[in-house]
């Protein structure tokens, strides 16, 4: 499992929040425009897990003509193995602070909210203490952007961005029809940008020392670096940040506990990657390269021989049949039978073939579910069905 | 005006009256009373004068907004995969022991409710609990046996009512 690649450490996000003064000063003195070119070929891409360029979004809020625009910070970490979010919050504050300010200015928005989920709730004053510093700054030096906190109660949907939106103005976080796009109609429907919590803490890190520096890492269409959340069957758990298009190979050796069966990439809704698929299997967005190259939010869980896959699929799915929002058939229903469906396998009630049955529930969830959650149960339950076919048999 | 129309109004007062402003309102009055009661519910529709069946849609969809009387202290034990596979039954099985409540059941005192929750973000340092709105981490049996004993002195200090 040897390659000649090797694991390529950084430290941008965590590293240098004093200077947050001269950054915001820096960017607010030259044009939008040229900030937002900035943003586009350093070809940073949405952290959360989605990856939509983050450039072309804040652009496409900034061509929209309208007197109310909003800038809103994803800080509704929920995905199962994630959570770099909330170290970034608690540790550099200020950064996400300062890109919120700097795409405000971008855009024309002088209102910003950071989505705070319930569970961390125990953010929030020292967040706030941050923010009142910040603004005191904004005001001194005549930028119009006021930051406020907007709590969550405990939904991993409200994670979705029109979930999120729903969820702020006091309604059920029921994830909306696309398009319209967040960029034209998000919270109040108003031009909205949503941008995770890295991303932003990234478009600081290009802001400061330009888009090369920022482009220079990682490889083809999947530049720069990125948090990964590290848990699971390891000596070292926790948080790193890695150069992007790393080797799966590469990321076991390093972390694993020697005895890796599986790695599951980009949390619950993400994908299974057993040990025979390590070599093949880069982390990254997709692209041109070779083998299979997998997109994540940096959960990376990993799990070793002593671990049952049925259980590991069983948790994901009371997980997924919990946290859909009830919305749309598919994902209400599908969930629910897949669950109920493996049990069924599991206990001999149902033959073996059922579970062909059952994958091709999930691909038709894929197609047809409302939001991201419904369309990425399929991920992790085709994934660890096709590899592990045994283990939920036996 | 009872206490919690009191309150209430107060929340709409310090937040505002419309409707994007029902999830504070709502956050405010389980923060006091732990949970939302149906009259509690009505009140806030009649505050921000919207349907009560509005406000019920939205408390429900909200796993951290109780509509079942609730025990001082809510305890959330993570149940998703990470801090399962290192022990969260030990840790359930531990406070189940000492509270003698089930999962979803609150002490004969009103002190402590047990509940089971969906990732809390703290997969590296599991099992992991919420007390309210604290954090612990790297949970072992004993561990989790201080930490509720320290509950139970302080509440016993500091009397029953109130908080």
């Amino acid at each position: 499992m040897e390659t000649n690649y090797q694991l390529k450490r950084a430290d941008f996000i965590f590293k240098n929040e004093n200077d947050w003064k001269d950054v915001l000063n820096k960017s607010i003195h030259r044009s939008p425009k040229e900030l937002i070119n900035e943003l586009i070929s350093s070809e940073l891409k949405g952290r959360g897990g989605a990856g939509f360029p983050t450039g072309l979004k804040w652009k496409l809020s900034a061509e929209v003509d309208s007197d109310v625009k909003y800038v809103i910070c994803n800080a509704d970490e929920g995905e199962p193995g994630t959570f770099k979010d909330r170290e970034i919050l608690s540790l550099v504050p200020f950064k996400v602070l300062t890109a919120m300010a700097i795409c405000g200015y971008v855009v024309g928005a002088t209102e910003g909210y950071i989505y705070l989920r319930g569970e961390y709730f125990f953010l929030k004053p020292e967040l706030t203490k941050a923010i009142n510093e910040f603004s005191a700054y904004c005001q001194e030096i005549n930028l119009k952007f006021s930051i406020r906190i907007f709590m969550g109660s405990g939904a991993y949907i409200c994670g979705e961005e029109t979930a999120l939106f729903e969820s702020m103005e006091g309604k059920r976080g029921e994830p909306r029809n696309k398009p319209p796009y967040p960029a034209l109609s998000g919270y109040m429907n108003k031009p909205t940008v949503i941008n995770n919590v890295e991303t932003l803490a990234h478009t600081y890190t290009i802001f400061k020392y330009g888009a090369k520096r920022f482009y220079d890492l990682g490889v083809q269409y999947s530049r720069g670096t990125k948090l990964f959340s590290v848990s699971g069957d390891t000596p070292k758990p926790g948080i790193y940040e890695l150069e992007l298009g790393m080797s799966l190979a590469d990321f076991v050796n390093d972390f694993g506990d020697g005895d890796t069966k599986a790695v599951q990439v980009g949390g619950a809704s993400g994908f299974l990657v057993p040990r025979k698929r390590f070599a093949e299997t880069t982390i990254g967005y997709q692209g041109k390269l070779v083998g299979i190259s997998l997109p994540t939010g940096g959960s990376m869980m990993l799990f070793n021989s002593s671990r049952s896959m049925y259980n590991v699929l069983d948790n994901y799915l009371e997980f997924f049949r919990e946290e859909s929002c009830g919305q749309c058939t598919p994902c209400r229903v599908g969930c629910q039978q897949l669950w109920r469906g493996i049990k069924a396998v599991k206990s001999g009630e149902k033959k073996a073939q059922y579970l062909d049955k059952l994958l091709k529930l999930a691909e038709t969830m894929q197609w047809t579910a409302k939001c991201g959650l419904g369309q990425s149960v399929g991920n992790s339950f085709s994934s660890i069905v096709e590899n592990f076919r045994e283990e939920m048999i036996y | 005006m009872n206490a919690t129309a009191l309150l209430i109004k107060q929340l709409a007062d310090q937040y505002g009256r419309s409707r994007n402003n029902l999830l504070p309102i709502l956050q405010g009055v389980v923060e006091q009373e732990k949970y939302l009661s149906e009259a509690s519910m009505i009140e806030i529709a009649r505050e921000l004068d919207i349907p009560a069946s509005d406000v019920f849609g939205t408390a429900t969809f909200y796993s951290f907004l109780e509509h079942k009387k609730m025990g001082r202290y809510i305890i959330r034990v993570c149940k998703t995969i990470t801090c399962s596979m290192k022990g969260k039954n030990q840790i359930l099985l531990a406070i189940q022991d000492m509270l003698k409540i089930g999962v979803g059941e609150t002490t004969s005192d009103g002190l402590f409710s047990l509940l089971q929750t969906n990732c809390l973000g703290f997969c590296h340092k599991a099992p992991t609990m919420l007390i309210n709105n604290e954090v612990y981490t790297e949970l072992t049996p004993e561990k989790v046996r201080t930490i509720l004993s320290e509950y139970m002195a302080q509440s016993r200090e500091g009397g029953t009512n109130g908080n």
